[in-house]
């Protein structure tokens, strides 16, 4: 084993301070040492974004990041949002509007949608495709995504007047 | 684990990097917004001793003009930042335009400007388009002095340029543009963020009498490296451009490709979309030229 790097990072407001390997992924990290299972690791190789968690406030792939890498900086993942009894607006809506199926590529869609509704408060259909051209889904066909996004653009702009 | 093991290092300072690259030599290996390298170490296609991590360099981030009405651009700068820096969208709109085509969001947010044009993918738009915009490279690297190179001589081959193990490129400048040109970018890809099957890109300058002053065309993913076509000044330099004569160039740039077969497309339809791009891209820079953007 190669030298282990103490890192201290922060994880959905809380502080973690751990010892690992360079080369552990930040997803890996955030699954097997924290137990955050909420992030999904599909393609590895920055192709899917099922992975993609808000590093400093930017979404970013996490299977791209090395976890030494992460310290210092500020993560969150889909468990900051709501909970099972209070859903996130976003969370909500891909409820109401059947926005997921399986659900695999769902954490990584929502982790990529939040930055983009807080961008684009009334994104069109184009600017909702192209927020997430980075993420594949392979049940829904995206519609229901992109209606799921569209009524929570609408929740989330009415609750704020 | 996916990565095979590695020794690693984050320098805080430009210095510091210079240090720890000489020191680690043939075993060092630059890792910058790392989205290429690090899909490269997860599948361990790469398998570097050891990375010197440029994250923890703020020095490397920042887009300045330069005195010539140019910018500089720091190494490490995200590809996000330019696409989305006043600066950049005032005196090189071709840049925002071609960085929406470069991955995805997620990918430019984390991915540097910088280590895209270092990789030297020949796939990837940035180092294509560092050449047709004629940019200059700063090469550092310790006890020997700095090195200016152009992106036409640091390109050398696929993934291969001049910047050795104990370089680093810290800063790209980019020369202006005199008035009344125009740029634009064209591709052809198998779906959004993914690479192109072919693509290319123009800058043009009119004089004022709308004859073509000088061009420049980029002609990428149809060789082991972009391609800077010498065909297009021949035929465009001195003349009124023209629908007949940018079909024309689209023609002869065809000597100057050596497209690939593989999966996704075939060399035959590389050429083909070459000769539509071409023409396209540059009847697009013309009339941005004469609108003087």
């Amino acid at each position: 084993m190669s030298q282990l790097f103490p890192i201290k990072v922060t994880v959905n407001g809380t502080v973690y301070e751990r010892e690992v390997e360079p080369r552990l992924l930040l997803s890996d990290f955030i699954r097997h040492d924290l137990g955050l299972f909420g992030t999904h690791v599909g393609c590895e190789h920055g192709m899917c974004g099922a992975c993609t968690i808000l590093f400093d406030g930017e979404p970013v792939r996490s299977c791209l990041i090395f976890a030494v890498q992460a310290t210092g900086h500020e993560i969150r993942t889909v468990e900051s949002l709501g909970s099972p009894e209070h859903l996130h607006p976003l969370q909500e809506a891909f409820h109401e509007k059947h926005g997921l199926q399986c659900g695999f590529c769902t954490p990584g869609i929502l982790m990529t949608v939040v930055p983009f509704l807080e961008q684009h408060p009334h994104p069109s259909e184009d600017e909702i495709r192209e927020a997430i051209d980075g993420n594949i889904c392979r049940c829904t066909g995206y519609e229901k995504i992109i209606e799921s996004v569209q009524a929570a653009s609408e929740k989330m702009s009415s609750g704020k007047q | 684990m996916k990565p095979a093991q590695f020794d690693y290092y984050a320098p805080a300072s430009i210095e510091e990097a210079l240090d720890k690259l000489a020191e680690l030599g043939y075993d060092g290996k630059v890792l910058a917004g790392g989205q290429s390298l690090v899909a490269a170490m997860n599948f361990r296609m790469a398998r570097p001793p050891a990375l010197v991590d440029l994250n923890n360099i703020p020095e490397l981030s920042y887009i300045k003009p330069t005195a010539d009405g140019g910018l500089a651009i720091g190494s490490m700068t995200r590809v996000y930042a330019v696409e989305h820096s006043p600066e950049v969208i005032k005196r090189f709109p071709l840049l925002p335009e071609v960085a929406h085509f470069i991955g995805h969001a997620q990918i430019r947010r984390r991915g540097s400007f910088g280590g895209a044009i270092a990789h030297a993918d020949p796939s990837g738009q940035l180092p294509g388009i560092a050449k047709v915009m004629n940019a200059n490279c700063l090469i550092r690297s310790k006890g020997k002095e700095d090195r200016w190179v152009n992106a036409s001589d640091l390109i050398i081959g696929p993934f291969m340029t001049v910047i050795e193990y104990e370089d680093l490129l810290t800063e790209v400048v980019l020369p202006p543009n005199p008035p009344r040109t125009g740029s634009s970018y064209q591709q052809v890809a198998r779906q959004n963020g993914g690479y192109a099957l072919a693509a290319t890109a123009s800058v043009l300058t009119l004089d004022e009498n709308n004859h073509c002053k000088s061009v420049r065309v980029i002609l990428m993913g149809v060789g082991e490296m972009p391609i800077l076509s010498n065909k297009v000044e021949e035929i465009l330099v001195g003349h009124e451009p023209t629908e007949e004569a940018f079909k024309e160039i689209g023609e002869a740039v065809q000597s100057e490709i050596d497209p690939a077969t593989d999966l996704n497309g075939t060399a035959e339809y590389r050429r083909d979309l070459i000769r539509v791009l071409v023409p396209r891209s540059l009847a697009l820079s013309f009339d941005r030229a004469k609108k003087g953007s």
